[in-house]
């Protein structure tokens, strides 16, 4: 028996005493605030506080917790409270994973610094990583917490535009509910077992035998899927088994899943399976070798598929242009390293199927979990958890399928934590590009014509790389006007990690090509970076490669927005002796949705007889806010405070399809639909009393008020009689974003909306060392109307954050850096302060004006750095990351 | 079933290593990754024993093996030993640096290991017991390898000693990684100085992660010592250096070679990395 006092209380367990003391803590005591992003001390995740000092409670024995005082998330200290309202204030919390891990480091640091410089900050939360948040919001939150200001206030009306709090950020600054967390009594514990070779045949010894042990309850294979065993994100291109059977085609993939009776040691080191390695295609260059075998029968070259984007006579312009520049980049494999390794659990409840699982795309997840098992949607219901990042990685199903089978098979609940490693083997990466090309000007610095070649290392199996080779041309040019262009992009299938969605769809790999030559294309040309691309910045009424006619075009007033703190930046950029001062520039623009694809959202607004507002919305939040946005829009748009409305959601058996957290749309698209569902109820409620639109709308009780004038109105709800859904009154609208398709030249107006930014980075270069410091960035973000400019500044100082490791450190070798140690994310320290400058001009399709933005942050900030590096020291890096040592190599062959 | 021990009495803990098989947890910030819920094996916890833990003076320096990385940050020390008090607040982050041991970070044996350098240029030795006795090596001498020591299975890492001779003069402690925290170093470099009416009378330099353990640089010492003050770093040569990098996926042997002589020319000046 280990007894100690947990958050003031005396506890005792009879752990293992070498069990980890998260494990004490979370599965013996319940006390799952407390999160685990790693088992290795990489990420802080864990980190409590033994005796006032912060640790990883992953590398703590449970043995040392003995008569030990220990602190959790779940604590109530005065430090703590002061933290958690400071987090709030500041919107110091995205998805909320390592708000517990950063919470109890920071605790740790106001107990010694009460009022902490920024730089103590930072260093006492080095151990911690966030994925999320650039760090910059918790900084100012620890820096902040002394004050002891309280938590934040919600304002009453008109909600649009305000800095509001998120609304669920109560939850995620106690210890948030995510994958890992909850399960019903009794769970089975599921394993996969992976392949651990790239490619490789494998048959299994005695598997009967084995399930037959002891503490198993069972075993499948590939041959208990009862339905189709194939999923993609796109159902066309449905390619990926949810366990593979012989060969399996990437390490990592699942070949057998065994199912443990809980608080059984789920140890799979002996189970029967012999495994026979393959030669391996590691390479697009290896897989579009002309011998080389195929990864799928019916996919010739091992060409998942090209996109074409075809304007104008391209070579010809390039042949007459005054200035051509050509080029190659390459880029790695990138992963998203989300605190939050995938998890959840699966139960029956009569018939149906229930998932709760982290997710960014609960309906895609119920349609092709239920074709795998072959069950009606109806019998599969998807319950998203708290997500703990996401990034585009949790849009394709991971865990859903496999505890899912294991519910069904055996009637009961399973559950199903990967570990850091699973997560970062099985799931997928950012696609590695070779890209190439040509792009040429006037003599007056005009763009005239692109030529671009990019291939698409897309791994084992479809999921979006079709996604990424039609964006990536679509986007090629930038967000600048381009009269002829050809551009292509192809997806490659290889032998390596799954490639897939990872913020931006290709569009980043595609902006470091193009932006670092429009660099060189500027200096051919004569003009400053910047006015270059002003000069060419796409204006409205323009057409795009694509031929559509640009609107609300919002990349002249980001570029413009930057000149004064481009001007200081280029006087102040002065060496000092061997660390060189340089200036970045790079643009972006991202289109809005999917790819000339429907894509609609719903969502449905309802009032109850007794007076209850309820928001049904189905978009995952998976940090970046549309639990709040979502109800910001539709408060606005119906005209009732935020405060009366109670929020349902997401779940396929409660809300209606809000699409997926994905390409930037859900402030866009379930935005609109939640504008018109908030409409569509104020206007049913203004008919009933035939006020007009400017009439105010309030609720006490049952009752609604119709104010208008000095005219007031009062609709008893409770006289109204109820709808199917149990509504006096309800709103449900669908909102499809108006496109038109690409074609064969991929010719067509692919998105409503594009969203667009520009980003200047300020770094200094030792050029002895090859060793980058940042020092400011500065980023001008057309986001049509800010909704939440505090939500807004979160996620570019989050997206920036991912585009400085994309820039700097992160490379993924299958293998080698499936861990948080070898593979490097940024840290406290290494994200410079961050300027964003809100630019608004709206979008007439946006609700309110707005546009997306989630992805956009992302895209200029790598290129700038590498632009900044260039014009620090000449040096031309074609590879990311820019690793010191590839740096150092640069500036040593620099020209001058 | 496994055994986890956890002794209060260094006795007893010496005659459960005699038993064999065991594996020592000191910090674990080395043993857990990589385990599963719980540590496999048969466990040793150390973190009991009091004589494990501490720093005191006498002949020279002691620094119980157990002695965390935050307890040496906030250690008050003599000025040669400010590199080692560097490299503590550069080991992981503070959660690490909570747990981690000196001990632990040199059992460990990792050609990273940023206690190493500091250390070696200190004259560390290292003090081992086992049911047979005790035994006093050069720190240089136990660490055989990458993941390779001289400690015999039953023996225990008690503490590191610093001789007087080595509590003179200035230390520091550079290291280079990819990122700011958390960080696993590319290349590191140790430095402890003795200086008298503007010559470096006394010199120890040593480097990290630039070959399968980290080690002392005798040709720049030989080369450097009786020579002035003024001007020292550009009296560095690359040919005095001893290195045997490798190319890994933090950086390539040549950008190693570059990286080391660089940060020794830094900590010669006296400047930070």
């Amino acid at each position: 028996m280990i007894g100690f006092t947990l958050n003031g209380q005396p506890v005792t367990c009879d752990a293992p005493p070498g069990e980890r003391l998260s494990e004490t803590l979370r599965e013996r005591l319940g006390a799952r605030g407390t999160k685990v992003g790693c088992d290795a001390g990489d990420c802080g995740a864990c980190t409590v506080l033994i005796g006032g000092r912060a640790v990883c409670a992953c590398l703590t024995p449970a043995a040392r917790a003995e008569g030990a005082v220990i602190e959790t998330v779940e604590g109530s200290t005065p430090v703590l409270t002061r933290l958690r309202d400071a987090f709030l204030r500041h919107g110091a919390a995205q998805c909320g994973i390592c708000t517990p891990g950063m919470l109890m480091a920071a605790a740790e640091l106001l107990q010694r610094v009460p009022r902490p410089s920024s730089e103590e900050a930072k260093q006492a939360l080095g151990g911690v990583l966030c994925r999320c948040t650039g760090y910059a919001k918790i900084i100012t939150a620890v820096c902040d917490a002394w004050r002891g200001e309280g938590p934040p206030d919600l304002p009453v009306q008109a909600p649009v535009g305000v800095p509001l709090p998120r609304l669920d950020g109560a939850a995620k600054v106690a210890g948030d509910v995510f994958g890992a967390d909850w399960a019903p009594e009794g769970a089975l514990v599921v394993k996969a077992i992976r392949a651990p070779h790239p490619h490789a045949g494998f048959t299994f010894g005695d598997l009967a035998a084995y399930a037959a042990r002891p503490g198993i309850a069972a075993v499948y294979t590939a041959a208990d899927i009862p339905g189709r065993n194939a999923f993609s994100v796109i159902p066309a291109f449905a390619d990926q088994p949810a366990i593979a059977a012989s060969p399996a085609r990437f390490r990592g993939e699942c070949v057998a899943l065994v199912a443990f009776e809980p608080y059984t040691p789920p140890d799979t080191a002996d189970f029967p399976i012999r495994w026979t390695p393959l030669a391996a295609l590691l390479s697009s260059a290896e897989a579009e070798a002309p011998e080389a075998p195929l990864l799928h029968p019916d996919r010739p070259a091992n060409r998942l598929i090209e996109g074409v984007v075809r304007r104008g006579d391209a070579t010809a312009a390039l042949a007459a242009a005054a200035h051509v520049v050509e080029g190659s980049f390459t880029t790695a494999h990138v992963e998203h390293a989300y605190i939050e390794p995938e998890a959840g659990a699966a139960w029956m409840e009569g018939d149906t199927l229930n998932i709760r699982a982290c997710t960014q795309a609960p309906y895609m997840d119920r349609d092709d979990t239920a074709a795998i098992l072959a069950l009606p949607v109806g019998r599969v219901r998807i319950l998203p958890s708290a997500v703990g990042g996401g990034f585009g990685s949790k849009l394709d199903v991971s865990l859903q399928p496999l505890i899912g089978l294991v519910a069904l098979k055996t009637g009961r609940p399973a559950r199903m934590i990967y570990s850091r490693a699973e997560s970062m083997t099985s799931t997928t990466k950012r696609h590695p590009a070779e890209m190439r090309g040509r792009i040429g000007c006037d003599a007056t610095g005009r763009i005239t014509a692109m030529e671009f070649e990019g291939r698409f290392d897309t791994g084992a199996y479809s999921s979006w790389g079709p996604t990424v080779a039609n964006r990536v041309p679509v986007h090629a040019s930038g967000p600048y006007h381009t009269p002829t262009i050809h551009a292509r992009a192809r997806a490659v299938h290889t032998h390596g990690p799954v490639s897939g969605a990872f913020r931006g769809f290709g569009v980043p790999q595609a902006a470091l090509w193009q932006e670092t030559l429009y660099d060189r294309l500027a200096e051919k040309a004569g003009l400053d970076r910047l006015e270059f691309r002003l000069l060419n910045a796409l204006r409205d009424g323009q057409l795009s490669a694509t031929g559509q006619v640009m609107e609300a075009a919002g990349i002249a007033q980001c570029l413009t927005a930057l000149r004064p703190h481009w001007a200081r930046a280029l006087a102040e950029a002065q060496p000092q002796g061997h660390l060189r001062r340089g200036v970045g520039i790079a643009s972006c623009w991202y289109g809005c949705g999917n790819t000339g694809l429907p894509n609609p959202s719903t969502i449905r607004i309802g009032l109850t007889a007794a007076g209850g507002l309820v928001l049904h919305q189905g978009a995952t939040d998976i940090g970046q806010g549309s639990n709040t946005v979502i109800p910001q829009i539709a408060a606005q748009a119906l005209g009732l405070p935020l405060t009366a409305f109670r929020f349902i959601g997401p779940d396929t058996a409660l809300t209606p399809d809000a699409g997926k957290t994905s390409a930037s749309r859900q402030t866009f698209v379930s935005g609109r639909a939640a504008q018109a569902a908030g409409a569509a109820l104020r206007g049913a409620l203004l008919r009933l009393v035939n006020a007009g639109d400017g009439a105010e709308l309030s609720i006490n009780g049952h009752f609604v008020t119709v104010t208008e004038g000095t005219a007031c109105h009062r609709i008893d709800l409770s006289t109204l009689p109820t709808d199917a859904r149990g509504y006096a009154l309800s709103a449900e609208e669908t909102y499809d974003p108006p496109t038109r398709p690409l074609d064969e030249n991929g010719q067509g107006s692919p998105y409503a909306i594009y969203g667009y930014g520009a980003q200047m980075v300020e770094l200094a270069v030792d050029t002895r060392l090859g060793t980058v410091q940042l020092v400011k960035i500065t980023a001008a973000h057309d986001v049509g109307r800010a909704i939440n400019p505090q939500l807004i500044t979160g996620q570019i100082e989050g997206g920036i954050a991912q585009g400085i490791g994309m820039a700097l450190m992160e490379e993924y070798i299958a293998g080698r850096t499936d861990n948080l140690h070898d593979y490097l994310i940024p840290t406290t320290g290494d994200v410079p302060p961050i300027e964003s400058l809100l630019i608004e001009v709206p979008d007439p399709d946006g609700p309110f004006g707005a546009k997306g933005l989630g992805e956009h942050v992302l895209i200029p900030t790598a290129p700038a750095i590498l632009n900044a590096i260039r014009h620090a020291t000449g040096a031309e890096l074609t590879r990311t990351p820019a690793l010191p040592h590839r740096i150092l190599d640069a500036i040593q062959r620099a020209p001058r | 079933m496994t055994a986890y021990a956890r002794p209060s009495d260094l006795p007893d803990a010496l005659e459960i290593l005699a038993g064999g098989g065991w594996r020592v947890l000191a910090g674990g910030t080395d043993l857990y990754p990589g385990a599963g819920a719980a540590l496999a094996g048969d466990i040793l916890d150390i973190s009991a024993l009091d004589e494990l833990r501490g720093i005191t003076r006498g002949a020279g320096l002691r620094i119980g093996a157990a002695t965390t990385w935050s307890d040496l940050a906030e250690a008050d020390l003599p000025p040669a030993l400010a590199g080692l008090q560097a490299a503590a607040r550069l080991v992981g982050g503070r959660q690490v640096q909570n747990a981690g041991t000196i001990g632990g970070n040199i059992c460990n044996a990792s050609p990273a290991a940023d206690g190493v350098p500091p250390l070696l240029t200190l004259d560390a030795e290292v003090e081992l017991a086992s049911a047979r006795g005790r035994r006093r090596l050069p720190l240089a001498d136990y660490l055989r390898g990458p993941r390779q020591t001289a400690r015999a299975a039953d023996e225990l890492l008690m503490a590191v000693h610093i001789p007087d001779a080595a509590l003179r003069g200035q230390g520091s402690f550079l290291k280079l990684g990819a990122r700011a925290h958390l960080v696993i170093s590319i290349a590191m470099v140790a430095l402890r100085s003795v200086t008298k009416g503007g010559l470096v009378t006394e010199i120890a330099l040593s480097i990290g992660a630039c070959g399968p353990v980290a080690r002392r640089q005798p040709g720049v010492e030989r080369a450097l010592t009786g020579t002035p003050l003024t001007g020292l770093a550009d009296r560095l040569r690359p040919e005095d250096l001893i290195l045997a990098p490798i190319d890994d996926i933090r950086a390539s042997a040549a950008y190693r070679r570059e990286a080391a002589f660089e940060l020794t020319r830094r900590a010669l000046a006296g400047g930070a990395a």
